[in-house]
């Protein structure tokens, strides 16, 4: 529940700009040199921040110096503190992945197989291919730029309709697969594709923030597991795999054998 | 009490970020972001 509304509270500071959404414009504000911690479109008429992974190509396409210390700083900063917590707590796209996967339907697991292919995200279409092309190939393809910044700008701006083409008809097509997959399978984009979810996860195994297990009281009754919105044996695997989000939701244990700490030291 | 957990000195590396914002506002990229950022993403939107 706290989770929950931690999520919505997030959702909300980060896109509390609504007036853009009535006058179909975005804000231009003296907040959005910030970056925003979680996965929100710049480029959204409500959202008051800037999106990390937008700016990271940016600076990787037209940079001096072809990276951002700022933004890399920031999101070392938060990822020491407490490794994926965003992805778990701060995210409106992972809001939107937990309620879509509530909806009954046919359940699918996500091969793992999959999940590096949030790193190959993160290095082909923020670094490599824009360092390259001089273009944000990412942005070009992200559902969260589809539905929160594209859709909403069409339908507002009728002078934007004529330059429709191919690549925003890629963009839908993708947005409605992940919204698909997202019904049948538990939070398939921070698994397998999300590249702000890749930088942080980087830190799982040094954050701060820990999650153990107490091996002795663990009764291996599975309830972490089934509780996991990622889908990870806690028990066998603890809260350091680079899966983790971090939601807590695993220390809700009936022997209260997995518990988390933030701690400074070893 | 078993530890999955291997430490890295974490103090070491969030001091590493800290001073690693602090130079990219000394060089003026949190004005960069300002600029990139009030401006409507064309490639986001899919018409760019």
């Amino acid at each position: 529940m706290k989770q929950r509304i931690s999520q919505i509270l997030s959702a909300l500071l980060y896109n509390s700009y609504i007036y853009g959404f009535i006058v179909g414009t975005i804000y231009q504000g003296n907040l959005k040199f910030l970056n925003c911690p979680g996965f929100n479109c710049y480029s959204c008429p409500s959202a008051i921040f800037a999106c990390p992974i937008g700016i990271l190509q940016f600076f990787t396409a037209y940079g001096a110096y072809h990276l951002t210390l700022y933004t890399l700083g920031f999101l070392g900063a938060i990822g020491t503190v407490g490794g994926r917590i965003i992805c778990g707590w701060g995210c409106p796209f992972g809001l939107l992945q937990d309620l879509l996967f509530k909806i009954k339907a046919p359940k699918l697991k996500i091969p793992s197989f999959l999940y590096p292919g949030r790193y190959v995200t993160l290095i082909l279409f923020v670094f490599i291919i824009p360092y390259v092309t001089k273009e944000p190939w990412f942005s070009k393809l992200c559902p969260i730029g589809t539905l929160e910044a594209g859709i909403a700008h069409i339908l507002y701006n009728a002078d934007l309709r004529q330059f429709i083409g191919t690549i925003f008809a890629i963009k839908i097509i993708i947005l409605a697969g992940f919204l698909a997959w997202m019904i049948v399978s538990k939070r398939p984009f921070c698994r397998t594709t999300c590249p702000l979810g890749a930088i942080y996860s980087l830190f799982n195994r040094i954050s701060f923030l820990r999650i153990t297990v107490d091996k002795n009281r663990c009764i291996k009754c599975g309830k972490c597991h089934n509780n996991c919105p990622v889908s990870i044996t806690v028990y066998e695997n603890g809260g350091a795999t680079s899966q983790c989000i971090r939601c807590l939701r695993c220390t809700d244990c009936p022997v209260e054998a997995i518990s988390y700490s933030f701690k400074l030291t070893r | 009490m078993i530890r999955f957990i291997v430490r890295h000195s974490p103090k070491i590396i969030f001091l590493l970020a800290v001073v690693s914002i602090i130079a990219g506002v000394l060089l003026r990229e949190p004005s960069q972001v300002f600029d990139q950022a009030i401006r409507i993403c064309l490639s986001c939107i899919g018409i760019g």
